[in-house]
């Protein structure tokens, strides 16, 4: 019969513990006999009883555990069976007070979550975002301000690993159905987005709802990834999860047109994908996420959608005058430049299209001007206008008072994270512009399923006196025709 | 690879807003209790995050740490054990000159000068004091409480690990009151430092030779369970200790008015027990040492002016700040104005997971603490923030025996703005006072920042000697399939 007596020096348990493990470990399948006891000369004594022999030069600081088995298997079993008896804590450890987690490391090991959604101010987060890795967890890195030293390093770090790290900068990302950061509440479906453009992949979500398509995922990869430094580390790390995972049958990427040879890298990857893709890269003569998202919709074998749009009753005409967009997803600003442009030409921003185009810092103008309040600049010490609009709504009232202005677009992000009653504030907004002949067009990008209500608020928007629009290239199109005069 | 057919449980590090929409989806959340961390020292942090060593090197370190087995193997003349001459003299804390100590520290080199036979009257020793050697006890693998002051006629305790082969000494404990340690040099304390040298001592080594090594991290363990922390109680240790010894220390061929006398010495001194585990402690904090890139602290040590910590990553290299005056309680007719700033070697005990990071394991001595049982349990939690693992055999009952937190990282100091709570015994600021009270003190913060600086350093120096393949842009990395 199998047999081990084994003297482990200076282990020292209370004996009323062990003599429960030794209880446990004798009722264990193929054990004949155990005695799990601290080596005291009593203790010693009962060896010889129990079928081991006597062993000596022990002290009663050392632990005895001899275990007699019918066979090697059950022996080692019950040898394994002690090694986690001994590990494992009497109780949970809790007590009256909880001291809260410090650092992502201590939650992460605390809770054995995989994910971390890193928001710490950014000369800060690439410790936090480190720290996740180290746990074999992704990584949302929401932090703007990281440096792009910083972020290859992670994006390495995490290529290496086989993690993603989706950042910095990174407002959007959808993973098993939960929406971190600024996300809408999306049905699960079968397509998988790769994002270099929060808001950008918010439009598509949104169509792609109205639709009545789901997602499987969206993973963010932060504005500066198809840039030629940092080369799509995490766009093409993205793009190979989605293929892997069974639930995805399209993948789609949305970048602006990436720098140097990147967007051919991108591609290439593409084609080696076994799951079909659609690459959307955003810009002057190309297709806008409205089109994307009816390439989408193509690839899926889905009609085309009529986008939704809840139009104002007007009574006359709006005033003459210059297109003012107030955007908060920088994405949408620049999608709304591309098409306003064409018909209008020059239209001034804080991010221009064209180099001359550039506002001053004042952001005033007497022609037309779109202003991206999300803009790096804009958002220093102050909430993300999604969050808080209290500048753009500011500016709204001036638009207003400014005879120069003749129509306003406005884009207005639903989901989680946004404001949770946009309207509210809105309202009383769009009803003074109504009353001074002042157009006011909403971009509303959000689904069904999002907490704020889509059809509540595009309803108490367009009573207001504002032309709402699904797609925020449509809401452009208004604009303009509206700026042009040609409703 | 990510999952993205469940819902992930999720950690948030940042904004509270985030938090609320994930709860609101239903997703499993852990926030952190995230703060920056101390000023201007993100970079360092950074750097230190990026040093390749660091995650291998502390794993080590506190590996060492936490599986060495100290034993108290002898008793040995501290001249012969550490090289001491006559006319040098250890102290406690980083190094310090005469002109620079406090009362406690000065008067406890008067002490031991005279105990040296080097002058005949306390007046006489001032004279020689500016002159004499001086240098951490931690130079020469010692340790001693508050003072620290070991001269070389001294009996030391001999600690030594098996499992990787380091050796540490200790001072006996001299009992309370008027004590050398605490910076008197009365003709009692004096008296005694040559009872203990010509009676205890050859009484305890006899006991060793019978009865052999005697497991300190063993003894420690059980005092854990039977309600000391290893730093301010030590009385279940002391039991204990006795325990262990008292057979053997009855069978010494010696005259039994001096086992008695030996046995009524250390029954009268509860904190007999602290001066074994602080050489234990150092013994195991040393086996943790020269290990590049890590982040652990190897030593913490007071001189009664600066606190000091040494790091398994920075060698022999102090980093300093202002020793603090200690909160807590004061003996009846003392209060703070009566304290020294911080003073000893024992919170190498904190160092090694014990004293105010065992808290937890310690009610009876919550006075200390404010007198909450649940803020000695939320010291002990804090500690978890700050330190690399949970000890594998000192164990707190009142946590689900756990382990103590072990192993304190530079880096999470700095960066949860969490400093080591450590408990400890508060000196009179007047040599020759003795103790005035017990508590906690903070150690400051401006050691840790220029210990995290430091290894920032290092770790950057590594960086630039090797190729910079962690930042290259290279076309060559491999982002491509590679079918």
């Amino acid at each position: 019969m199998p047999k081990t007596v084994e003297v482990r020096r200076g282990v020292y348990r209370d004996s009323v513990a062990l003599m429960q493990l030794s209880h446990t470990v004798a009722g264990l399948p193929g054990v004949e006999a155990a005695l799990i006891a601290m080596a005291t000369p009593l203790n010693l004594g009962l060896l010889p009883g129990l079928g081991f022999e006597a062993t000596a030069g022990t002290s009663p600081d050392d632990l005895l555990v001899a275990i007699s088995a019918d066979d090697d298997d059950s022996l080692s079993s019950a040898l394994g069976r002690l090694e986690e008896l001994f590990s494992a804590r009497s109780s949970d450890g809790k007590t009256a007070t909880i001291v809260a987690p410090r650092t992502t490391k201590s939650a992460l090991r605390r809770s054995g979550a995989h994910l971390a959604l890193v928001s710490v101010p950014g000369q800060h987060a690439f410790v936090e975002a480190m720290d996740a890795l180290g746990e074999d967890a992704d990584v949302m890195l929401f932090s703007d301000n990281v440096s792009v030293d910083q972020e290859i390093r992670l994006k390495d770090e995490a290529h290496g690993r086989g993690l993603l790290v989706m950042g910095p900068d990174c407002g959007t990302a959808i993973v098993g159905g939960v929406g971190l950061g600024f996300a809408n509440v999306m049905r699960p479906g079968r397509v998988g987005i790769v994002a270099a453009s929060g808001t950008g992949a918010q439009q598509v979500c949104a169509l792609l709802d109205a639709a009545d398509v789901g997602v499987r995922a969206v993973l963010g990869t932060g504005g500066r990834d198809l840039s030629v430094t940092v080369q799509a580390r995490s766009t093409l790390d993205a793009m190979r999860i989605l293929d892997a995972d069974e639930g995805t049958d399209l993948i789609v990427v949305i970048s602006k047109p990436p720098a140097g040879d990147v967007a051919e890298r991108v591609q290439a990857a593409a084609a080696e994908l076994r799951t079909p893709s659609v690459v959307g890269f955003l810009g002057r003569g190309r297709d806008d996420l409205t089109a994307l998202t009816a390439n989408v919709l193509a690839a899926v074998g889905r009609p085309p959608l009529d986008s939704p749009r809840w139009p104002a009753e007007r009574s006359r005409p709006p005033r003459a005058g210059a297109l003012r967009g107030l955007f908060s997803g920088g994405t949408l600003c620049d999608e709304a430049m591309v098409i306003a442009s064409e018909a209008l030409g020059p239209i001034g921003s804080n991010i221009p299209l064209e180099p001359e185009w550039e506002l001053g810092p004042d952001l005033v103008a007497s022609g037309h001007l779109m202003i991206d309040f999300g803009d790096d600049r804009l958002t220093q010490g102050r909430p993300h206008p999604m969050i808080d609009s209290t500048l753009r709504l500011e500016r709204f009232s001036q638009e207003i008072e400014d005879p120069s202005c003749g129509v306003v677009l406005i884009d207005v992000v639903l989901g989680h994270g946004s404001d949770p009653a946009p309207a509210a504030a809105l309202v009383p907004v769009i009803a003074a512009a109504r009353e001074q002949d002042v157009a006011v067009v909403v971009s509303l990008i959000g689904t069904r399923g999002d907490p704020q209500g889509l059809e509540p608020t595009a309803a108490q928007l367009q009573s207001a006196g504002a032309d709402v629009y699904l797609s925020n290239a449509a809401a452009a199109r208004a604009a303009t025709d509206l700026v042009r005069r040609r409703p | 690879m990510m999952r993205l057919d469940e819902a992930p449980a999720v950690v948030t590090a940042g904004l509270g807003l985030f938090n609320d929409s994930l709860g609101a989806q239903a997703a499993e959340v852990t926030p952190v209790a995230w703060r920056p961390p101390l000023p201007g020292t993100e970079d360092a942090l950074a750097a230190v995050a990026t040093d390749p060593r660091t995650v291998v090197a502390n794993a080590e370190a506190v590996r060492r740490l936490t599986t060495s087995r100290p034993r108290l193997v002898g008793i040995e003349r501290a001249g012969d054990a550490l090289g001491l001459e006559r006319g040098e003299f250890l102290h406690a804390g980083p190094p310090i000159a005469w002109a620079d100590a406090s009362g406690p520290v000065r008067g406890a080199l008067l002490g031991a000068i005279v105990y040296e036979n080097m002058a005949d009257s306390v007046e006489a020793a001032e004279a020689l004091a500016p002159m004499v050697s001086l240098a951490p006890t931690h130079s020469r693998h010692a340790v001693g409480p508050m003072a620290g002051v070991v001269s070389p006629s001294m009996p030391v305790f001999v600690m030594h690990d098996d499992v990787f082969g380091s050796t540490a000494y200790c001072t006996l404990n001299e009992g309370l009151g008027k004590v050398l340690r605490f910076g008197a040099y009365s003709n009692e304390v004096i008296e005694r430092l040559q009872w203990m040298e010509r009676v205890l001592a050859p009484v305890l080594a006899a006991t060793l030779r019978r009865h052999g090594p005697v497991d300190l991290p063993s003894i420690l363990a059980q005092a854990l369970q039977m309600g000391d922390e290893g730093h301010n109680r030590n009385r279940a240790g002391t039991s204990l200790f006795i325990r262990e010894i008292v057979a053997d220390l009855i069978g010494v061929e010696l005259p039994t008015a001096d086992l008695a006398a030996a046995l009524r010495f250390i029954n009268g001194n509860d904190h007999f027990m602290l001066n074994l585990a602080m050489g234990m402690g150092k013994a195991a904090a040393d086996c943790a040492r020269d290990l590049p890139g890590s982040t652990m602290v190897v030593a913490m040590a007071r001189n009664g002016t600066e606190f000091g910590i040494q790091t398994a990553g920075t060698g022999d290299a102090w980093f300093t700040g202002p020793a603090e005056v200690p909160e807590g309680l004061y003996f009846s007719g003392f209060t703070a104005e009566d304290a020294n700033p911080d003073l000893g070697d024992s919170t190498i005990m904190e160092t090694v997971g014990l004293g105010g990071f065992a808290m937890a394991a310690a009610p009876a001595i919550v006075q200390f603490v404010g007198g909450d049982v649940s803020a000695a349990i939320e010291n002990t939690q804090r500690m978890y923030e700050i330190t690399l693992a949970e000890h594998p055999l000192y164990q707190i009952p009142a946590l689900g025996f756990r382990g103590t937190p072990a192993g304190i990282d530079v880096t999470l100091v700095v960066r949860t703005d969490t400093v080591p709570v450590v408990n400890t015994g508060i000196a009179g600021r007047e040599p020759g006072v003795g103790q005035v009270g017990a508590g906690i003190v903070d150690p400051p913060r401006q050691a840790f920042v220029d210990a995290a600086t430091a290894l920032a350093g290092r770790a950057q120096a590594v960086a630039d000697m090797t190729l910079p393949a962690a930042t290259l842009t290279s076309e060559k990395s491999e982002l491509l399939p590679s079918s």
